[in-house]
């Protein structure tokens, strides 16, 4: 917390503060604490992270039939839904980040935090420095239990890396997703109430059968135009189909546009937040 | 007998009464069954074209009795999220100091659970047959599908209500859903059981919440399949829960 202790010694009086901290400290000074409290949560972790992979495990099994409908992409439907887990997992961060974004507001800190010189930026991206770390640590768990269960990619080492690199910046987009929730709502509640509907988003998706496997045309026509769709079709490809460039162009350019989107929002309503104050 | 049909009344009125005054409890037990019946008969519906898949009155029907059954089980289970939230408020306290016949509580709450359910059925229902269900089963037939909901409503309300009183949090939402989700998602949720292969075969074929789905799909087709298993698997569930939900009302007596 060293670059939050300068930033606040630095105070607003401008004799008494010779060396501000760059963006960069004062960000990783406030991800720091959000790493900190979001480890901390060990209760809160383990449901997000295993409800992904129980529903990967019966799923996986369950819907295996469907691999013998013409024309479906592989035989073995586990490669095909591995990619749910990671983007499931990635909601659930959302949430995570917004609950925890939240409390910040409820409790006041946001406020205290806003007086320091620590800049915007650095807030904003810096209260999603623990929802990352979960994203990543998720990312490796998902990938490692869709290895040990057979999964196989088609686009070798170099495809599974690429695919959590994907996955971190589908995680990261969310929780920026989930940081914009709390600070137009500023409470919990509310943010866990929009949960069921980012659920939705998933299920109205390819998440269970490829887009031109899907019978009924208003639900095809949905998850055409779901974002979510792409994600999972980016991360579904490396697996399966091995290097797609269009696949991954879309995947990569949705979560970065949902990103730029939701943190140039939340830009705009930490400002209107903190102007009310 | 009289004090305890008046808390059991008293409780499950109350019950009844804050799901619909409460859009925030409502809603959502609305909500979910709809958002599965939709996501399962609309985006898999190509999974009737798996070879071997036979179900006379297609596949909007054969996901319609999952998530009617489904929305049964939730109805009770989210009655057990109420039943911790009285804990947490401190409501439950003085209800238990208040009550003549403290048994009448769990019944007033899984009479609620009923009561909670009667209208999600009604709404999934509904939009079942504007889905496009077919329903060749009976008047006969399908009563059994209702009577197997309200079966599986009270098997889970008293599974829910009791833990809530063993655990008396409402942070023990997630202990009280997920074997609930966890049993009916280990059954023969999207092709029936003799398309399942793998361990997910052997345990939905042990797994009692089969027997109540299969069943209610032959009651919908009008060819009943599965009816003793289903009646005996819930009979049993009712038996062992209720013991259960006791020691739960048991146990918070004794915390006082």
């Amino acid at each position: 917390m060293s670059a939050l202790a300068d930033a606040e010694r630095a105070g607003p009086w401008p004799h008494a503060a010779p060396a501000r901290a760059s963006l960069l400290e004062q960000t990783a000074a406030v991800a720091r604490r959000s790493a900190t409290r979001t480890l901390r949560q060990k209760g809160l972790l383990a449901f997000p992270l295993v409800f992904p992979l129980i529903l990967f495990a019966i799923n996986g099994s369950a819907l295996s039939p469907a691999t013998h409908i013409p024309r479906f992409p592989t035989s073995n439907y586990r490669d095909f839904l591995i990619a749910m887990p990671f983007v499931q997992g990635a909601l659930f961060i959302s949430i995570t980040a917004g609950v925890d974004l939240a409390r910040d507001i409820e409790s006041g800190f946001f406020n205290r935090l806003a007086l320091t010189p620590l800049r915007g930026e650095a807030m904003l991206v810096g209260q999603l420095g623990g929802p990352l770390i979960l994203g990543a640590l998720q990312s490796v768990v998902y990938l490692l239990v869709g290895l040990a269960s057979g999964v196989t990619f088609a686009s070798g080492v170099g495809g599974a890396l690429v695919l959590l690199a994907l996955s971190i910046v589908i995680a990261f987009a969310f929780a920026s997703l989930g940081g914009l929730l709390a600070l137009r709502f500023g409470s919990g509640e509310a943010v866990q109430g929009i949960f069921p509907l980012l659920f939705v988003t998933l299920f109205l998706s390819s998440s269970s059968l490829p887009r031109n496997l899907i019978k009924t045309t208003w639900f095809r026509d949905v998850a055409t135009y779901n974002p979510v769709s792409y994600l999972l079709e980016g991360l579904r490809s490396l697996v399966i189909s091995g290097w797609n460039a269009q696949a991954l162009e879309l995947a990569f350019g949705f979560a970065l546009a949902i990103l730029a989107i939701s943190l140039g929002l939340s830009s705009e309503a930490m400002r209107t937040r903190l102007a009310r104050k | 007998m009289t004090r305890f049909l008046s808390v059991a009344r008293a409780v499950g009125w109350r019950t009844v009464h804050n799901t619909l005054v409460t859009p925030a409890l409502l809603l959502p037990s609305i909500i979910f069954p709809l958002f599965f019946l939709v996501a399962f008969a609309g985006g898999l519906s190509r999974i009737a074209s798996v070879p071997d898949f036979h179900y006379g009155p297609g596949y909007t029907s054969f996901q319609f009795v999952f998530v009617f059954l489904q929305s049964a089980a939730f109805g009770g289970v989210f009655t057990g999220f109420g039943v911790a939230r009285d804990f947490d408020s401190g409501f439950a306290r003085r209800l238990l100091l208040a009550a003549p016949q403290r048994s009448g509580i769990i019944a007033g709450y899984v009479i609620g659970a009923l009561g909670r359910w009667a209208i999600v059925a009604v709404v999934v229902t509904v939009a079942g047959v504007i889905a496009g269900m077919n329903v060749d089963g009976n008047a006969v037939q399908l009563f059994g599908l209702v009577a197997l909901g309200i079966g599986m409503n009270l098997v889970a309300a008293l599974w829910a209500c009791g833990l809530a009183m063993f655990l008396r949090t409402e942070q023990a939402g997630a202990v009280i859903q997920m074997p609930v989700f966890v049993a009916l998602f280990l059954a023969p949720v999207y092709v029936p059981l003799s398309l399942l292969q793998g361990w997910i075969h052997t345990v939905s074929k042990i797994n009692p919440a089969t027997f109540v789905i299969e069943a209610g799909r032959g009651l919908l087709a009008g060819t009943p399949v599965e009816i003793a298993a289903s009646g005996i698997s819930l009979a049993v569930g009712l038996v062992l829960l209720s013991a259960f939900a006791r020691r739960g009302l048991a146990s918070a007596e004794r915390a006082g």
